[in-house]
């Protein structure tokens, strides 16, 4: 426990510090990114991408090798990535393009075929000499293990860049996710949009690969968004609160892997991650479940009230359980089954809207006034003072007239 | 220096508009000349089938014209080609005498309602500024006066009370409002409409169509694909009947005849629509 302050406080040593801090940013920087993936519906492209990028970072590494280079340089692996898995993509996009096989069939294939052909690469790496201290094996499910400060600054930069692009082009990418369609009728380019935005999560991808690993990558994109989308109405919002998740994500994770030995660092952050998920889908006002649970409860106790006291004020007998203990506990009927005063009032008084929007329908124009009738809505909601006035002279006409 | 860097990122991010707006006051179509929209030899096909196959019309500016057609008949696919959003196999359009791209800034579109997925992230206000996206500098965040400009569109589709409202709370007939609003943003010449009466109920479509009928007021041209052949006859002065070809166009009272629905429709289809056309008169 006290490892895991110390390394929250980065006070765990040098590397420690540097990969805790370096998640974060990943976090950061993901979170927003993947807004627009998870926006456009497009997690499982992204998901094809990284893992295509595994055959790139071993080729890389031979290359530099047989190049007389030690092969672990992180510009070149990053390349190689980048390289691979722009193929993958082009594939991808190629497939579902100019054949009659869906996207998803192409996502599938591409993954498994690039990163299949990426753990060939990499079993054959680890027979060489200089492969065996590599550490490559560490991009497939991050490390935190021997991160350099160039590395670090590496993928600031990256995430400083990301960012400002999100920011010039957050309006295009906003309309293009909402409505593609209405977009390329103001002009924009879609395609390229699409393009934009994936080579966001591209980069992304290529410099969370050393801390996060490829394989998990994805979460990073998605799950932030995912979460944020529980707290907000609004696209800018969203990238805010999404990369505020993901980079709290990062940075507990990064934490808590350096404090405990031989833990995997991509899949902590990721269940960190899962973790404000989690309490998001419960506890979010308004979206989360808990909230839509009591919204509904409430909604249901209103229509039997309300049934149960027109059944009151028109004297007929009411068998439904849960209607009974509605009116028992809003103190509308005694436990015997007989309406208190206060029960006699509501029940009258139900009686009488039901009458006078009876009235109402009758006789307004304004249909959407009259539309808001649905039993439950009071009357004083939706007409003035004046306006039920006259609807009860009206009223009072009729049952006249009547007699 | 900074400066420079905030210029070379507009640029960099001005790429993904294909042609960025140009400073042109709307002037009411009116004042312009050219036919607002023609559109000449349009073919386009889903795979080998053709969805509209040579299709000449040209919309009379000032009014408000209907686009007609059983399901299926190529309606949507006839606006779609014409606004450049889906690849033609063959044929002109021009609107205002010029190419799409070039007069993007003056044509507003407002696509089916179904078309988006309105539990997305937006508030009303938000889906209406994005009409005013175009000709918004790229690092001015949303002022007072796109605001101001956004809840006059709203307020004339009677929907300035929802503004802040999100937008997956809204009705049929209250998205189709927004969506017009939005369209309204745009400030254009030529609006094009997919369906705007679809599924909506009575005081929607009411409120719809005396938008429409006063942008034609204004000058303006409004194209709508519509489907309730009963009521052409009171809303629309110009119609067009279109079943993958172009059947007929022309002033609704010169077109809309039973020889051109039984041609449009089909036998048996047509009777039944004349029918009820004749039941609705009487």
């Amino acid at each position: 426990m006290s490892q895991f302050v110390e390394a929250l406080l980065l006070q765990s040593g040098y590397n420690a510090a540097l990969v805790t801090i370096g998640a974060a940013l990943l976090g950061l920087v993901a979170g927003g990114a993947g807004t627009f993936i998870f926006l456009r519906k497009r997690a499982l492209v992204s998901d094809a991408a990284a893992h295509a990028t595994l055959p790139g970072v071993c080729l890389a590494f031979m290359a530099m090798v047989a190049f007389g280079g030690d092969g672990r340089s992180l510009t070149g692996l990053i390349v190689g990535a980048t390289l691979s898995a722009g193929l993958g993509l082009y594939l991808v996009e190629w497939i579902a393009r100019s054949t009659r096989l869906p996207e998803d069939a192409a996502i599938g294939a591409v993954l498994s075929v690039f990163f299949g052909f990426g753990i060939v690469l990499l079993t054959f790496i680890q027979t060489m000499t200089a492969g065996r201290q590599a550490g490559l094996e560490g991009f497939l499910l991050g490390s935190t293990a021997g991160m350099l400060f160039g590395e670090a600054v590496t993928i600031a930069v990256a995430g400083c860049a990301a960012a400002l692009a999100l920011f010039v082009m957050i309006r295009p990418m906003t309309l293009v996710s909402f409505d593609p369609e209405f977009a390329a009728t103001t002009g924009i380019d879609v395609r390229l949009t699409d393009l934009a935005m994936m080579a966001l999560a591209l980069v992304v991808t290529v410099v969370g690969l050393k801390i996060v690993g490829l394989v998990l990558i994805v979460a990073l994109l998605i799950i932030p968004p995912a979460t944020a989308r529980f707290w907000t109405e609004r696209v800018d919002h969203l990238v805010l609160i999404a990369g505020a998740a993901g980079g709290c994500a990062g940075y507990v994770g990064a934490a808590l892997s350096a404090a405990i030995a031989q833990m995997p660092t991509g899949p902590i952050i990721v269940l960190t991650s899962f973790a404000l998920f989690a309490l998001s889908l419960l506890f979010a006002p308004s979206r989360g479940v808990a909230a839509s649970l009591y919204r509904h409860r409430s909604f249901e106790i209103r229509v039997h009230r309300r049934q149960g006291l027109l059944a009151m004020a028109r004297g007929e007998a009411i068998y439904d359980h849960f209607t009974l203990r509605v009116l028992r506990r809003a103190g509308l009927m005694r436990a015997d089954g007989v309406a208190t005063a206060k029960g006699l009032e509501a029940a009258d008084k139900a009686l009488r809207d039901e009458a006078r929007w009876e009235i109402a329908r009758q006789t307004h124009d304004e249909e959407a006034a009259v539309g808001r009738y649905d039993g439950l809505t009071p009357i004083e909601d939706v007409f003035t003072v004046d306006e039920i006035a006259m609807i009860d002279r009206r009223l009072r006409e009729r049952t006249g007239g009547a007699h | 220096m900074i400066q420079a860097g905030v210029r070379a990122l507009r640029r960099g991010a001005g790429l993904l508009w294909l042609a960025r707006a140009r400073s042109q006051p709307s002037t009411g179509a009116g004042a312009l000349d050219a036919c607002p929209l023609a559109i000449s030899g349009l073919s386009v096909s889903y795979g080998e089938k053709p969805a509209i196959f040579s299709v000449d019309v040209e919309f009379p500016s000032g009014s408000l014209i209907a686009i007609v057609g059983p399901n299926g008949a190529g309606k949507s696919t006839l606006l779609k080609a014409a606004l450049g959003i889906i690849p033609k196999l063959s044929g002109r359009v021009e609107v205002f005498g010029k190419s799409i791209d070039d007069a993007r800034g003056n044509v507003a579109y407002v696509p089916q309602r179904a078309s988006v997925d309105w539990d997305f992230p937006a508030r009303v206000i938000d889906v209406v500024m994005m009409g005013l996206y175009r000709t918004m500098a790229l690092f001015a965040l949303f002022g007072s006066a796109e605001r101001q400009r956004a809840m006059a569109c709203l307020e004339r589709v009677g929907m300035a009370d929802f503004a802040d409202r999100q937008i997956g709370q809204l009705s049929g007939g209250q998205q189709q409002r927004v969506f017009l609003a939005r369209a309204l943003a745009q400030d254009a010449d030529l609006y094009l409409l997919d369906e705007p009466l679809a599924g909506v109920d009575a005081a929607t479509e009411r409120a719809i169509m005396d938008v429409l009928k006063g942008l034609r007021e204004e000058g303006r041209t409004v194209v709508c694909v519509h489907h309730d052949l009963a009521t052409v006859r009171d809303y629309f002065d110009q119609i067009v009947f279109v079943n993958v070809r172009k059947i007929a166009s022309g002033p609704v009272e010169d077109v809309f005849t039973d020889e051109n629905l039984q041609k449009t429709y089909g036998g048996r289809l047509a009777a039944t629509h004349i029918d009820k056309l004749r039941v609705a008169a009487e």
